[in-house]
């Protein structure tokens, strides 16, 4: 990797959700290595801000470059790791922990060929790290909350990523897994890995920041060294928003296209 | 055996194999994806597909699976596009494919019991050539739904994470509701249009009632599948019942003895599960250190009888609606 490469660029970048502005005159660059949390109230964009670096959520003006490629041309996806904002890891069919972290591997697998003996070794390291080896062979779903949200931490680190993005892996999560996760991270960070943590509160791992994006109304609020606490951005006169924002509206109807976020 | 030497027999016994091994497979995706009612939809404007065949004199076969496929990337699309309120969208096309077909096979001067041989299954009057086309299908179908079987996992299981680790999602899903389209075309056949949703999805709800892992349900699934339709056929050749309907009956009896078993073995879990350590990490937390008043005749042990759970670095004995942690020389309630 080049020096001087931003990890993750988004320019003059806008986004709108069916038709209404959500985003508004985002300039951000995180550098690798760096440790970046995204702070904010509920509706706030903070979600919405880290699904538009990996193009989940699709620009309506600017740019967003990963590692200095655009997003369109961005096929290195080998090289980020991403923890969805969920409230659990199962679905409709059981899953053991062991084959939801496999999918960790994807993007280092090609098609129609069997997992290798390095692919089972990451995901095992993976499972290792976030301290699930004992439940490996179990399913998801009999897993608690905060041991679900660890299984979808694994899945992610189970590609060895250059850039972690998380969203909101940590909330309402037990105290056990808290710890686990803030080890985890420490780790990572230690290792130069690029981190995005969205987050409600920091807990035990705000001592791991370098910097913290504070958002507010889908405009940056405030972007520098962290503050020491979430609470700090509401001082400057700015009350917190205690209602979701609902930027588009659902309207019940059967081909419309509704797209809330 | 005495059955082999009909040949109507050998053919029936084939699709039933091969439609029973295929059907599972595509319908553990849809299980998972919670659309276990997509094949009943496909299965419905399949009905419209049947009847354009009678009507032009095209193989109905043939037209079915057009249309089938038209109608599941159809549905794929409402989907996709429409989220929550996708449901109301399914039961328009679900309704406008049954009246489209029964009005077709009227105005094609068909009687309403040749639609039935589609809507319930015909296995015994199947052709050889028939038998050839539905082995070939449901290889293609069997062969893409376990070869690609991380892929359409991973896409089930979390569309955005499968997006972030460079998959093409949509084709994705494209692919299972056209594998699901030639899935319900070729078990119309077998069960008809109308049952081969069950087909899809019974063993699969039988199956997870024992499984803890994905590849385990996938593949007993399509055992049970196959033990059902195989078995269908058998019994329908001794006695004079629809072997539709019996492969359908033999999937639900499967399911209903499984239940039970799968109950237990959820109720055991659960019981057994660890207390979780309250969100501080204090375990006497906000009610402090509570002595137990009440005398034990005995100590709490793996023997007394009181059900022992983890709880931190001990164990609570569940008495009486209480959770008993030995302290000292006397219990806590936790």
């Amino acid at each position: 990797m080049q020096l001087n490469t931003n990890v993750v660029e988004i320019r003059d970048g806008a986004v709108e959700l069916g038709g209404r502005p959500v985003l508004r005159g985002i300039d951000l660059a995180i550098h690798a290595g760096e440790v970046v949390t995204v702070l904010g109230a509920n509706g706030s964009g903070k979600s919405t801000l880290v699904r538009t670096m990996l193009g989940l959520v699709p620009v309506c003006r600017g740019e967003v470059r990963l590692f200095g490629t655009p997003l369109g041309k961005f096929h290195d996806w080998r090289r980020v790791g991403f923890v969805p904002q969920r409230v659990t890891a199962a679905s409709g069919v059981p899953a053991s922990v062991r084959e939801v972290v496999g999918s960790g591997r994807l993007a280092q697998r090609r098609l129609l060929r069997p997992l290798r003996a390095k692919d089972r070794a990451a995901v095992t390291d993976a499972i290792a790290a976030v301290g699930l080896t004992e439940r490996a062979g179990d399913g998801v779903s009999t897993l608690s909350g905060g041991q679900q949200q660890r299984a979808l931490i694994a899945r992610a680190l189970a590609g060895r990523p250059d850039l972690l993005v998380m969203d909101e892996p940590t909330a309402g999560v037990d105290q056990a897994s808290r710890e686990a996760f803030a080890a985890t991270l420490d780790r990572l960070a230690g290792r130069g890995v690029t981190i995005v943590l969205v987050a409600h509160e920091l807990g035990p791992v705000r001592r791991l920041i370098d910097r913290t994006v504070v958002m507010r109304d889908g405009r940056v609020l405030y972007d520098g060294p962290p503050t020491g606490d979430a609470a700090a951005v509401h001082e400057d006169g700015h009350h917190p928003a205690t209602a979701a924002t609902d930027h588009a509206p659902a309207v019940v109807s059967p081909v419309d296209r509704g797209e809330a976020n | 055996m005495v059955l082999f030497d009909y040949a109507f027999v050998v053919r029936a016994l084939l699709a039933a194999l091969f439609t029973g091994l295929a059907a599972p497979a595509v319908g553990t995706y849809l299980v998972q994806r919670r659309l276990a009612l997509l094949g009943d939809g496909i299965g419905h404007i399949s009905v419209t597909g049947v009847a354009v065949g009678l009507l032009t004199g095209a193989e109905p076969t043939f037209t079915a699976v057009l249309v089938a496929i038209a109608g599941g990337i159809m549905i794929e699309v409402i989907r996709e596009r429409g989220r929550t309120s996708g449901d109301v969208a399914l039961a328009l096309l679900f309704y406008g494919g049954i009246a489209g077909g029964v009005l077709l096979t009227g105005l094609a001067g068909q009687s309403a019991a040749t639609l039935n041989t589609y809507l319930f299954g015909s296995i015994t009057t199947i052709s050889s050539g028939d038998v050839w086309v539905t082995v070939g299908l449901a290889v293609v179908v069997i062969a893409v739904a376990v070869g690609l079987s991380p892929q359409l996992f991973a896409v089930a299981q979390d569309e955005e994470f499968a997006r972030v680790a460079g998959l093409n999602v949509r084709a994705y899903n494209l692919l299972v509701s056209v594998l699901a389209a030639v899935t319900v075309t070729v078990a119309m056949r077998t069960v008809g249009l109308l049952l081969v949703s069950a087909l899809m999805v019974v063993p699969v709800a039988t199956a997870q009632q024992v499984t803890r892992g994905f590849r385990a349900t996938l593949l007993s699934a399509m055992g049970l599948g196959t033990a059902a339709s195989v078995g269908g056929v058998v019994i329908s050749s001794y006695v004079d019942v629809a072997p539709g309907a019996t492969i359908v009956l033999l999937s639900l009896a499967a399911f209903a003895s499984a239940w039970p078993v799968g109950m237990w073995v959820r109720r055991r879990l659960r019981l057994a599960t660890p207390f979780p350590d309250p969100a501080d990490g204090v375990v006497d937390g906000a009610a402090g250190h509570t002595v137990v008043p009440e005398d034990h005749d005995h100590e709490h042990g793996q023997t007394c009888g009181h059900r022992p759970v983890p709880h931190g670095d001990h164990v609570d004995y569940v008495h009486d609606g209480h959770r008993h942690a030995p302290h000292g020389s006397h219990y806590d309630e936790h």
